[in-house]
């Protein structure tokens, strides 16, 4: 065991496992997290809180991520490049430790412009796969990076990573996983999936390169709410590929919500069967409360008790 | 070269405010290739602030220079003449000639009349993008000869990141991803295998700018 | 045109093209059609030789208008001079705009070389346009 959290059990017990996210407070109100963590209890193995996710200022993934463990759920933390040095990085990777948080998933981060800060500086002291190595290097080291300052303690973090088949350059993207591999990363979390054809054609080159061997995959879903939706982020969101003929079912729809949580639905269920796929990802940002009726209607509840 | 963009005119004739005579210096290195400080420049820009200045009945007398270049000892020495009956200097060349006048003409308020934006290439006449940020240390030959630094708006080392779609960069869909023009040269050149080692993280508190302003010696020529 | 004392004849400086302006003022004139009281011309081998800076200095030295003659943008004898006259004149117009000159008081005509009547009734629009701006506040005081 590398850091013996929740998710890494089910993962290496070979059970199929979930997680999902949830998006801190733009501020310190915690009754927003407790609302969250109640829809998500029981129903995923692990939620994700993300980090100042597409540059838009929220408290701090570290004390969100306290706060959901004290209301009886298992965080992932995130990290991104943007905002930290590695100063900042590793004091809060041992205060994250200190505070149970046994997850962290490593990240480049949505540029600044995208945000409400957009005249901050961009730090980017490190990109998400140096980040990774310098994670690894503090719990199989235990030193700082650079290999040289002894840490005092234990840092034990399961160590996570993001990918994106969907991006550019595609003959690459396979490659760049193999380097976080690497790296260190024990677990990744994909982009949200719709193009099932390119994902297969991923995960086949991923395969060929033993990567799901070295590696746990989680893939990424999100349920469409409406064609409005659909249409939007096929446009808008560099990364994200959707196919005509799901826009299409969407906008043919008599409801576009009950529509769309079938087909997240039936891509959970075509995902699992494919070999090297090891859990589902759901991202349902402010959607929270549908994650429950996705998990049980794709089979997937109870959640494995392990020890 | 260095790039640089002209300030809005309204800013510099309020830095102008309370002269009456100035000399107007341009530079015949980087802002004149990017037409922002040449000899050119330095006429229509002297032709704009005395009419302005006309409009509200307090002439301003321009004497205008163009030296080949303000950033050394000997160049800037050329507006010592000049310099009798002037009481500032407005200079359209980079930070560079800016200080270096003002520390060749201590009693003199030296301004600035343009803003360096960024070293680049020119691509085509009248279109200039950013190449290089004078990070210290160039890694050019593992990247097939195209900057992540300068290039990529996140500065990575081993990208791309997930937001590179169709080979343009998630921030604004004019800019190219750098590093699908790294993949990209690289595949020309049969380096690929060159991304699949990892770039350690950069050196920046050390070897680049964050280490403070950084000097360059060579003993061997300060003889 | 009327003259006399109280009546404001805008100073108006023309930079004519020796292919188009110059054979069209010199027909304007043999026609004795009435030009511009006021009126300097500035012959030119073709509109792109006049630097932007040409303009400027015309304005600062006591004109209230510039006028440019050039050939139609397909006839340019030197292929693309009166495209580049165009784009320098308007580069002059948005940098002068910044100190509030107004944009009237800059201008590019395209024209033929027997066009005599166009020139005379460009001028004479351009006097009465100048008229109601008023002379120029931006020209040094003498």
């Amino acid at each position: 065991m590398k850091a013996g959290s929740n998710l890494e059990k089910v993962l290496t017990a070979g059970h199929f496992a979930l997680t999902s996210e949830l998006g801190p407070p733009k501020g310190n109100d915690v009754a927003i997290i407790q609302k969250k963590v109640d829809f998500l209890r029981g129903n995923v193995d692990a939620v994700n809180v993300t980090d100042n996710q597409t540059a838009i200022v929220r408290m701090a993934s570290m004390a969100a991520c306290s706060f959901v463990r004290q209301m009886g759920m298992e965080p992932v933390m995130q990290m991104v490049c943007r905002d930290r040095n590695r100063i900042a990085m590793q004091s809060d990777i041992m205060g994250a430790t200190a505070l149970g948080i046994q997850n962290l998933v490593c990240l480049t981060g949505d540029h600044h412009t995208f945000g409400n800060q957009v005249h901050a500086k961009n730090v980017h002291d490190l990109d998400s796969v140096t980040l990774i190595d310098m994670v690894r290097t503090m719990r199989d080291n235990q030193t700082l990076m650079g290999g040289e300052e002894k840490i005092d303690g234990e840092i034990k973090m399961f160590i996570g990573g993001a990918a994106n088949p969907f991006a550019d350059p595609f003959e690459f993207r396979a490659l760049r996983l193999a380097k976080k591999a690497t790296a260190g990363v024990d677990f990744i979390q994909t982009q949200c999936i719709y193009d099932m054809d390119r994902f297969r054609e991923w995960m086949k080159m991923v395969r060929d390169l033993g990567v799901h061997e070295k590696v746990y995959i989680l893939a990424g879903v999100t349920p469409l709410k409406s064609a409005g939706m659909a249409r939007y982020m096929a446009k808008n969101v560099a990364g994200i590929i959707i196919p005509d003929k799901l826009i299409d079912r969407m906008a043919k729809a008599e409801k576009g919500v009950d529509e769309g949580i079938k087909i997240c639905v039936e891509q959970i269920q075509e995902l699992r069967e494919m070999e090297g796929v090891h859990g589902i990802h759901i991202m349902a940002i402010e959607w929270e409360h549908m994650v429950g009726r996705i998990a049980e209607t794709a089979g997937l509840l109870p959640r494995p008790a392990v020890e | 070269m260095i790039k640089a963009e002209q300030k809005p005119i309204e800013e510099i004739l309020g830095y102008l405010e309370p002269y009456g005579k100035i000399i107007l210096s341009g530079c015949g290195a980087c802002v004149t290739v990017c037409h922002s400080g040449g000899e050119k420049e330095v006429a229509l820009l002297a032709e704009s602030l005395k009419m302005a200045r006309n409009k509200d009945a307090k002439p301003l007398e321009i004497v205008e220079i163009t030296p080949a270049r303000q950033c050394e000892p000997e160049f800037a020495a050329e507006l010592g003449d000049l310099v009798e009956g002037a009481e500032a200097i407005l200079s359209l060349s980079c930070g560079v000639g800016v200080q270096t006048l003002a520390r060749t003409y201590g009693a003199m308020a030296v301004l600035p009349g343009v803003n360096v934006v960024f070293m680049g290439e020119t691509v085509m006449h009248g279109q200039w993008e950013e190449r290089c940020q004078a990070c210290g240390n160039c890694i050019l030959e593992k990247t097939g000869g195209v900057c992540p630094i300068a290039r990529c708006a996140k500065q990575l080392l081993n990208g791309p990141c997930g937001g590179s779609s169709r080979g343009k960069c998630e921030i604004k869909r004019e800019t190219d991803c750098a590093w699908q023009m790294i993949f990209d040269r690289l595949k020309t050149l049969g380096q690929l295998h060159k991304l699949t080692e990892i770039i350690p993280a950069k050196n920046w508190g050390t070897e680049s700018r964050d280490m403070g302003p950084r000097r360059m010696v060579r003993e061997d020529l300060k003889v | 045109m009327e003259t006399g004392p109280g009546i404001f004849n805008p100073k108006i400086i023309a930079f004519c093209c020796e292919q188009s302006g110059i054979p069209a003022l010199e027909m304007a004139e043999s026609a004795k059609l009435e030009l511009a009281a006021n009126l300097e011309v500035r012959p030119v081998p073709c509109a792109g030789r006049i630097e932007t800076v040409f303009l400027l200095q015309a304005l600062e030295n006591g004109a209230d208008g510039v006028l440019v003659f050039a050939c139609h943008e397909e006839n340019c004898q030197y292929l693309r001079g009166n495209i580049r006259a165009k784009s320098r004149l308007s580069y002059a117009q948005d940098r002068l705009a910044r100190i509030g000159l107004e944009k009237e008081r800059l201008e590019i005509c395209n024209l033929a070389a027997n066009c005599g009547k166009k020139f005379a009734e460009v001028l004479k629009d351009k006097v009465e346009q100048l008229r109601k701006l008023g002379p120029n506040p931006f020209s040094r005081r003498h």
